[in-house]
């Protein structure tokens, strides 16, 4: 019966696009990373230094479009950092990605102590406000969901196109998915694999920032230590599920939000009292591993993800 | 003999030297190639020709030495450079990303890569005119994964021609193709002739470059051994020329052959990814005997290696191993029957690069006695386990705890060789045993199978060159598709009619053919 | 550019480059340092102090190794069979749980016998929970790495079930914690009076049984050449996925060890904050091992030195106490690109 009340109504809808949106510039980033050939397990730190960024830099008088493009150069930091090491010099993708996560997230808290030493709660800032568009946003039910957000929303939904269109439609996109699945393809048409995937693994990382500043930026108005909280491993998952496809992925973002506004909601009815709390929080994480179980057997790996090209080798 | 006025230079190699370390790889070569002319490059493997013509393409850079390409000099290193000045190159592996579409495939850095644009239709137009000029049928529109092996390659030839390609280079373009295909790309590197291209074919192969070429250029140990017009040589001077002597085939001495050690009886295994499964293969393996399986690449040979490897059980169908039916179908006992296995590929399967030469000697003896007892190894038992096998097969190495990857390709697969052979094996799986090899190398692993043969043991001989076939087997089946041909004795069969055959006909109709 | 293989390096090579990463990380300590206002010098040295300047301070120092030389010996041992296991944080609290549930008077043993039952229940604990993803990696080919990540975050939730439900301390004056272990569950100290107690002894043996495994044991062996090429250990007839199996148990084990002797040895019981990433910290312990568990001994203390000094030269000079985790972080990256230009020679062009 609730779940039912739940589904009917429209912040239950207007909560699921919210928590997509910074899953949908993360995982396109991701998804950007991996179809080059790149696993960037970078991106759980990137989003953290993307909302400190961010927030950081709107905290400090930048506005707030300003403290997006902050927080997309922190992360395009970042992931100049993890491609040097896994493009030209070809380490481990899982030991730079990891050492990266851990380093992005240790500045962060560093440079968080080192500008704010005494507060004990974080100042706040004013946020990204709703955008609602006239005519549409009185849509019953879809209106308020889709067309009464935040700018920051908008622009994750309009990059799902952009990226796609990319991808498939464009030189770019072409020399990208073939650098993912057999790099000499692109090595002997004249193409630099290395800095086809540098340039992806910057550009995506960019976009996971912007994920992470979402969450201090337009979801919440300030920033703390725990606030991405796996939420780039989830997104990595959602690639998977997404079958590299920036469609498919971002439909797994929404689908994903969609449950995880569901849990939220479903704690608040009388089934919250009897099961605990942290069964609901535990849904997201259950998910994706699901998700992962579900999409191993028909996924279409990038051939090339994780294997690292040397020119001149074969 | 009387020449045309001679056409002009389209590229000329000036002194082009490499090393790699302390390897020589190309040492001051020079030649000229002119508009209209099939030049073969001919030599053995690592004799440098590759290394050449990676130079040329500029995805090497030489030490030192230049390339002209008509008439002004190539910027060292940089394929981009390279193609733009006409040069085309169809390489040994293909570069193709499988997961794209033919036409996609073709279109990959044709344009300006931040440009909005991709015209597919007049591309798909163009790519339609180039394949009806040069004899190139393929759907622009099919994925490549989904493509045979000889159609990939005319996607390679067309990735070059879109290009504008006037000089075209194909690095050993035939080792992956059927007869009857190897005369139809011939038929089309002779449309490019006509049309003013000129043509470099890299090949180690005699008769091929007898067909084709106009002047044949020899290559050994990195240097230019020779250059002769093709209408002034023949098969034996070219053999004497690419490896310093007379190549000598092995001979099988007439014997009788004994009882089938292993039986199959219409074997069905699975598709694995592009690779077809076996589809109702029959099969039987003699004693003293050798069995060659021929076929073009991907065709199946992978499944019926994995199945008598033990990789791979069958989903239906009988297996029998000495008049016995297997309990179970593992590597582990696959080898506790008897069965030698020399992989196809010796650097991904065949040993781990970064283990020593004792480490990878005992990769399939290790759990028994005395190489290990209750779970504890036993190295010293190991490592002499290892210098025998150096001693008797001569493999050439700093010692038995140096990585296994600091060896050459021959001297791995001797020990890999060693490896297999060392328990006297009653059957013998030997997938592609000198892919790669030289002819020193290529001799010795020949006739170490011919000498189990000898000893009694049942050989299956599988391999992509049909004259390595045909010189070395007993009896010979075609694979394709996943289905086996019926058995065809010693010298019964030409190489176009098991052409046929690895094309595909006569699977269909197999009564008549046999 | 473009790498070249190196037959032989040099000693200068191999010497010289992890010593130049080592530099650069105390470079950017220094730059960090001055960020904060502080004297790059006088911060080192406060680390240093504070890390190994007095018997309390390195007493602190080991104890804080001890948890790090499990997570460090789990994450090395599963790297060389390359099974991704980031979920050492998840092994560790199952190792937590199983110490206080069964050191809270629910085993009726004398110590001798009760310790050692403790800590075997506690590796069980910690095995199981990485069989999940490995079974999932061997039987469905999904990915492990992702999958070991999120139990983190699924066992952090579930101990925090367990802390405010049923396992919550009734005299815990509404805080979630456990109750404390009996006396006989605890690990006793070495030295009597000194602070260290007997879990970093059992860490030096297990680092000790680890390099047994690993150089003597056919599944030594068999951890090596699945880690190095699965593919030709299979064809080998090596049973890939069984010694992931095999690997799996072995590293879910000791990472459990890390909360039974935390639990055991130091806390005496379970709270939310019982591992501040140590899990996470592991890797890079492994890493800067290269995966020797000899040497996950010796980079263990290090990391622990770099937190305990750093935490007090925190509190002395008013640097940020995360510089140890952006040190400890930089100390990794550079260390593993030492690594591959020890036997990889850059070439331009």
């Amino acid at each position: 019966m609730e779940l039912f009340d739940i589904l009917l109504s429209a912040s239950f809808w207007a909560a699921a696009v919210r928590i997509a949106s910074p899953l949908i510039f993360a995982t396109l980033g991701e998804l950007i990373c991996e179809r080059a050939g790149v696993l960037n397990l970078g991106i759980e730190g990137i989003m953290v230094i993307g909302a400190f960024a961010g927030w950081m830099a709107v905290y400090l008088g930048a506005g707030l479009w300003a403290g997006v493009f902050v927080a997309m150069l922190a992360g395009m930091a970042f992931g100049l950092l993890h491609a040097t090491l896994t493009v030209p010099f070809g380490l481990s993708q899982h030991v730079v990605g990891l050492g990266v996560t851990l380093l992005a997230t240790a500045t962060a808290a560093f440079a968080y102590r080192l500008s704010l030493p005494e507060v004990t709660s974080p100042p706040r800032i004013e946020p990204f406000q709703p955008w609602p568009i006239p005519g549409l946003a009185d849509i019953p039910l879809i209106g308020p969901a889709l067309f009464a957000q935040t700018p920051l929303t908008y622009l994750a939904f309009a990059l799902i196109a952009v990226v796609s269109v990319v991808l498939y439609r464009t030189p770019l996109g072409l020399a990208l998915r073939a650098a993912g699945e057999n790099p000499a393809s692109v090595e002997a048409q004249g193409l630099s694999v290395t800095a086809l995937r540098m340039g992806a693994v910057i550009v995506g990382s960019g976009l996971m920032a912007v994920g992470g500043a979402f969450l201090t930026m337009s979801a919440f108005s300030s920033f703390f230590f725990e606030m991405v909280n796996g939420r780039g491993w989830i997104c990595i998952a959602l690639v998977v599920f997404g079958a590299w496809r920036p469609g498919k992925a971002a439909l797994g973002a929404l689908l994903f939000a969609a449950f995880d506004a569901g849990q939220v909601r479903l704690q608040q009815t009388p089934i919250g009292a009897y099961v605990p709390y942290q069964v609901f929080l535990m849904v997201p994480y259950l998910l994706s591993i699901l998700a992962l179980e579900l999409m191993s057997r028909r996924a279409e790996v990038p051939a090339a993800l994780m294997v690292p090209f040397n020119k001149g080798e074969r | 003999m009387a020449r045309e006025v001679e056409a002009e230079v389209v590229l000329r190699l000036c002194g082009i030297t490499k090393r790699f370390g302390p390897l020589l790889a190309n040492d001051a070569i020079s030649f000229d190639l002119r508009r209209g002319e099939v030049v073969a490059l001919l030599g053995e493997n690592g004799a440098g020709k590759t290394t050449l013509m990676n130079i040329l393409f500029g995805h090497y850079t030489a030490d030192e030495g230049t390339v002209e390409v008509f008439g002004r000099p190539l910027p060292p290193g940089q394929p981009r450079a390279a193609l733009m000045a006409g040069v085309g190159m169809v390489h040994q592996h293909f570069t193709l990303a499988d997961n794209m579409t033919v036409l996609e495939n073709i279109l990959i850095g044709t344009r300006p890569i931040l440009s909005l644009r991709l015209d597919m239709r007049a591309a798909r137009a163009r790519v339609a005119r180039l394949a009806a000029d040069f004899g190139l049928a393929v759907d622009p529109g099919a994925r490549v994964g989904t493509l045979s092996v000889g159609e990939r390659q005319r996607v390679e030839i067309l990735k070059a021609l879109y290009r504008d390609a006037r000089i075209l280079i194909l690095d050993e373009p035939t080792a992956v193709l059927t007869p009857q295909e190897t005369a139809a790309l011939f038929e089309t590197l002779r449309k490019a002739v006509t049309l003013g291209l000129s043509v470099i074919f890299i090949s180690h192969k005699l008769g091929e470059v007898m067909a084709i070429s106009s002047r044949v250029l020899v290559l050994r140990h990195g240097r230019l051994a020779g250059e002769v017009a093709t209408a002034d040589t023949d098969r034996h001077r070219l053999a004497e020329m690419m490896v310093g002597a007379e190549i000598t085939q092995p001979k099988l001495a007439e014997r009788a052959p004994g009882p089938a050690l292993l039986t199959l009886s219409a074997v069905h295994t699975p598709r694995r990814g592009n690779a077809p499964g076996l589809r109702g293969v029959s099969l039987g393996l003699h004693a003293g005997q050798i069995t060659g399986l021929a076929g073009v690449s991907g065709n199946g040979q992978a499944a019926l290696a994995a199945l008598i490897g033990g990789l791979e059980a069958p989903v239906r169908g009988g297996m029998e191993l000495h008049g016995l039916v297997p309990a179970d179908w593992s590597p582990r006992a696959a080898l506790a029957a008897g069965i030698a296995r020399i992989p196809e590929d010796r650097h991904r399967t065949g040993s781990i690069a970064d283990l020593s030469l004792t480490e990878n000697a005992v990769l399939e003896s290790y759990a028994d006695a005395p190489y290990s007892r209750k779970g504890w190894m036993n190295w010293p038992e190991a490592e002499a386990f290892a210098r025998r096998i150096i001693k008797t097969y001569d493999v050439r190495c700093p010692g038995p705890r140096v990585p296994i990857r600091l060896l050459s390709g021959g001297n791995m697969q001797k020990l890999i060789l060693g490896r297999a052979l060392a328990a006297g094996p009653r059957i013998i799986l030997a997938n592609q045993p000198v892919r790669g090899l030289d002819i020193g190398a290529v001799t010795f692993v020949h006739a170490e199978l011919v000498a189990a043969r000898h000893r009694g043991a049942a050989v299956l001989l599988i391999s992509e060159d049909l004259d390595e076939v045909m010189a070395l087997s007993d009896v010979i089946h075609v694979i394709y598709e996943g289905q086996l041909s019926p058995a065809f004795p010693r010298g019964s069969m030409s190489p176009a009619e098991l052409g046929i055959w690895m094309a595909g006909d006569g699977f269909e109709g197999a009564v008549d053919a046999a | 550019m473009r790498l070249e293989p190196i037959a032989n390096p040099s000693a200068l090579r191999r010497v010289g480059l992890p010593a130049a990463a080592l530099a650069l990380t105390v470079l950017a300590a220094s730059l960090l340092a001055l960020l904060a206002g502080a004297d790059p010098f006088a911060t080192l040295g406060l680390i240093v102090k504070g890390a190994v300047g007095s018997r309390f301070a390195a007493l602190e120092t080991l104890n804080r190794a001890t948890p790090l030389i499990f997570t460090g010996l789990a994450v090395a041992v599963a790297f060389r069979a390359r099974l991704w296991n980031i979920g050492a944080e998840a092994q560790l609290y199952a190792g937590a749980v199983v110490t206080v549930l069964l050191g809270t008077g629910a085993l009726p043993l004398p110590p001798a016998l009760l310790i050692p039952a403790i800590a075997l229940a506690a590796m069980a604990a910690g095995a199981l929970v990485l069989l999940g993803p490995v079974l999932l990696k061997t039987r469905l080919g999904v990915d492990e790495v992702v999958t070991t990540l999120l139990f983190n975050f699924i066992m952090l939730l579930f101990v925090s079930y367990l802390l405010e439900g049923p396992m919550k301390d009734p005299l815990g004056m509404g805080w979630p914690k456990s109750p404390a272990l009996e006396a006989s569950a605890r690990l006793p100290r070495i030295v009597t009076g000194l602070r260290l107690h007997w879990g970093f002894a059992l860490a030096i043996l297990a680092a000790l049984a680890v390099w047994v495994v690993q150089t003597r044991t056919t599944l030594g062996y068999e951890i090596r050449a699945v880690g190095l090429n699965a593919e030709a250990a299979r064809f080998s007839g090596i049973p890939v996925g069984r010694v992931m199996v095999k690997t799996a148990l072995l590293s879910g084990g000791l990472a459990a060890l890390a909360g039974f002797s935390e639990v055991a040895g130091l806390k005496g019981s379970l709270t939310l904050d019982l591992s501040p990433g140590f899990g996470y910290a592991g890797i890079i312990v492994a890493m800067l091992a290269l995966l020797n568990p000899l040497g996950v001994v010796l980079s263990a203390i290090f990391v622990a030195g770099v937190f305990v000094g750093a935490d007090s030269m925190s509190r002395a000079a008013g640097v940020p106490t995360y510089i140890a985790d952006i040190l400890t972080a930089t100390a990794l990256l550079t260390m593993v690109l030492a690594l591959r230009l020890t036997t990889m020679r850059v070439r331009w062009r």
